[in-house]
């Protein structure tokens, strides 16, 4: 059998490959100028054009710990992103649940608001939040981003859940429900442990937004419950540009997620995918 | 005595009433069939009784306790469902102890029933295995099985052989029946087809629209159908209901009749030009033990004629046909059956 690929089919091939390498490096540049800058003193950080070859230095590193207590950021992170994912997924997948296997006539429609709610500009609901915020006296605690955070992210993680859901088959549901199974025995035992790669890449998928997440860190928190989000930001001070410090702070705020995203990318894309893959 | 009892059920979906008011009555130990055309409510009833929808209206007594309310878990049921509905994640063996893992049942005693079922369904090697590892015969007799572990008060077997071939359908169907004598259940089975009513039956349910259109042991259907509807359903091919001219003068009749239910066997050949009736043939189907021979008669009615005999016939030839009168069943205006002379 001949199995040589026409000469067209193979030039088109080699394009597509080095214009999906170009737009890899063009999406990666910044991360990598990043991570070079990160080891730069200030001065090589600003030379121009710029430098690639230099002797590497850690004081970018060991600066931004003296400055601000980094893991005193990292540790709000870790909290806020990972307790408000649990949260969301405790509230979410009853209503997702609902929503596959009783739907309504209004199921549709209650998902699409969900949804059109996160169209909203978040800047839009900044006043009201930060006042309740004040009055209620959370301002700068994790608990008001832990709240935030899984408010912004619930709308998602229903409407994955949901589509995860749908995927089993309602039968398998009353079958156990004909076998004795409580809801929630029906839960743990039939929808938990066929679900639970949806709802792994959907925890996954919300953590690394919470982790991301600036906007919210940086209105509603200072000292105490700052994220390593409002970490970087301050190194974009007025006190003048430090580059070669503030790509150590930004190195060493993304570090732990880009990590856990390298290890976690399978589950990631699946999530993505909304289970249509299977 | 009434061991299964359905008063004046009835299901409404929104605007549309599914089931219209059932009564019935099942006997311990009794396979009753469900048959009816798709969309007649069968499987709806079903899913009342099995508690997976609930009532609009009436009540459901199971051993003298009403069971109108209960959650299916409740209920003392076992159902297999038509896509067999496995746990994908469970072997096979706990795919049938998981309703007794559920009531907390002694592992020993888990063990023994399990051990039992897989005997009885020929399973034992596949204990171990997840329901993806199977062929579709064999997770339909796990399905089975999931239910016998639990010895419910009834089978319910909602169309449970139309996700296998033809040869596996037959075979599983024996099988069925053979299971059904041995463990002497009480069981429910739904199904279109009315070859797998007639065979398993000890009572035949026939709905339209949901509603009942006759019930009984499926010979008292062939041989009394009480309408049209269920004449025609019950047998293949379908019983010829034609106007009652088609006969000849000298047939007799019946008064108020205005159809005529004639079955194929009860039709017989002759050479063209004797016979009762004269027809032309349209079609020869030749199944080997038996032969359809489709016809058309003068007046323009389509009738079927089954003989066992072989057939040199082709479309086209003309042949005379014999009726027996002693066989008729007669219909009238609308539909009902007014005689038959069985």
């Amino acid at each position: 059998m001949d199995t040589a690929i026409p000469g067209g089919a193979r030039l088109a091939m080699w394009i597509r490959a080095i214009a999906a390498w170009l737009v890899a490096l063009l999406l990666f540049f910044p991360i990598l100028f990043m991570l070079v800058t990160s080891f730069k003193t200030e001065l090589q950080a600003i030379a121009v054009p710029s430098i690639w070859i230099f002797t590497p230095t850690l004081d970018n590193f060991a600066h931004v710990q003296e400055r601000s207590d980094y893991l005193l950021y990292a540790r709000n992170s870790l909290i806020t992103s990972v307790v408000s994912t649990i949260v969301g997924l405790v509230i979410a997948a009853p209503a997702a649940y609902s929503m596959a296997f009783f739907p309504s006539k209004r199921t549709k429609d209650i998902l699409m608001w969900m949804l059109s709610t996160k169209m909203m500009p978040a800047v839009g609901a900044l006043v009201p939040v930060y006042v309740i915020a004040q009055t209620l006296h959370l301002l700068d605690t994790t608990f008001a981003l832990i709240v935030v955070f899984m408010l912004s992210n619930l709308p998602l993680m229903v409407w994955m859940l949901y589509s995860h859901f749908k995927d089993i088959p309602p039968e398998i549901l009353e079958a156990a429900r004909m076998d004795g199974a409580s809801l929630l025995t029906e839960f743990r035992h039939v929808i938990l442990p066929l679900a639970m790669g949806g709802i792994a890449s959907t925890g996954l998928l919300c953590l690394v937004l919470a982790w991301n997440e600036a906007f919210w860190s940086l209105n509603l928190t200072a000292a105490n419950a700052g994220t390593l989000a409002a970490l970087i930001a301050s190194y974009s001070s007025p006190e003048g540009l430090f580059w070669s410090k503030l790509s150590a702070a930004s190195v060493l705020a993304i570090a732990p997620i880009v990590v856990f995203g390298w290890f976690s990318q399978k589950q990631l894309v699946q999530g993505l995918t909304f289970g249509a893959v299977k | 005595m009434s061991f299964l009892e359905l008063k004046g059920v009835e299901k409404q979906f929104g605007e549309v009433k599914t089931i219209k008011g059932v009564d019935l009555s099942i006997a311990r130990g009794q396979f009753t069939v469900f048959v009816g055309p798709s969309g007649c409510g069968k499987s709806t009833l079903l899913r009342l009784i099995a508690g997976l929808e609930t009532l609009t209206a009436g009540s459901i007594h199971l051993d003298g306790r009403d069971i109108t309310r209960l959650p299916s878990a409740q209920r003392d049921l076992a159902m297999v469902f038509q896509s067999y509905a496995l746990y994908p994640h469970m072997s096979v063996a706990d795919n049938m102890s998981f309703a007794l893992r559920l009531a907390k049942a002694d592992p020993a005693v888990i063990k023994k029933k399990v051990d039992r079922a897989a005997e009885i369904l020929n399973l034992g090697q596949y204990l171990h295995r997840l329901p993806r590892e199977l062929s579709g015969g064999q997770r339909q007799r796990v399905a089975i099985g999931r239910a016998i572990v639990r010895e419910p008060k009834v089978f319910l077997f909602d169309e449970p052989l139309s996700n296998l071939d033809a040869a596996l359908r037959g075979q599983t169907r024996v099988e069925i029946a053979k299971l059904h004598r041995e463990l002497g259940a009480t069981t429910i089975y739904v199904t279109h087809d009315q070859v797998e009513a007639m065979t398993l039956a000890d009572k035949v349910v026939v709905l339209r629209d949901g509603a009942i259109e006759q019930e009984g042991s499926p010979l008292a259907l062939y041989d009394r159908p009480a309408n049209r509807f269920v004449a025609q359903f019950i047998g293949t091919p379908q019983m010829n209901v034609v106007d009652r001219g088609e006969l000849p003068a000298g047939a007799g009749g019946v008064v108020g009749a205005a159809f005529v239910g004639i079955r194929p066997e009860d039709l017989h050949l002759k050479p063209a030009g004797q016979g009762q009736i004269g027809a032309k043939v349209e079609l020869v189907e030749a199944l080997g033990a038996e032969t359809l021979i489709y016809l058309n008669t003068p007046r323009g009615a389509q009738i079927v004629l089954r003989q066992n005999e072989r057939t040199s016939l082709n479309a086209g030839d003309d042949v005379g046909v014999d009726v027996a009168l002693d066989h008729l069943h007669w219909f009238d205006q609308n539909g009902k059956l007014i005689a038959a002379a069985h």
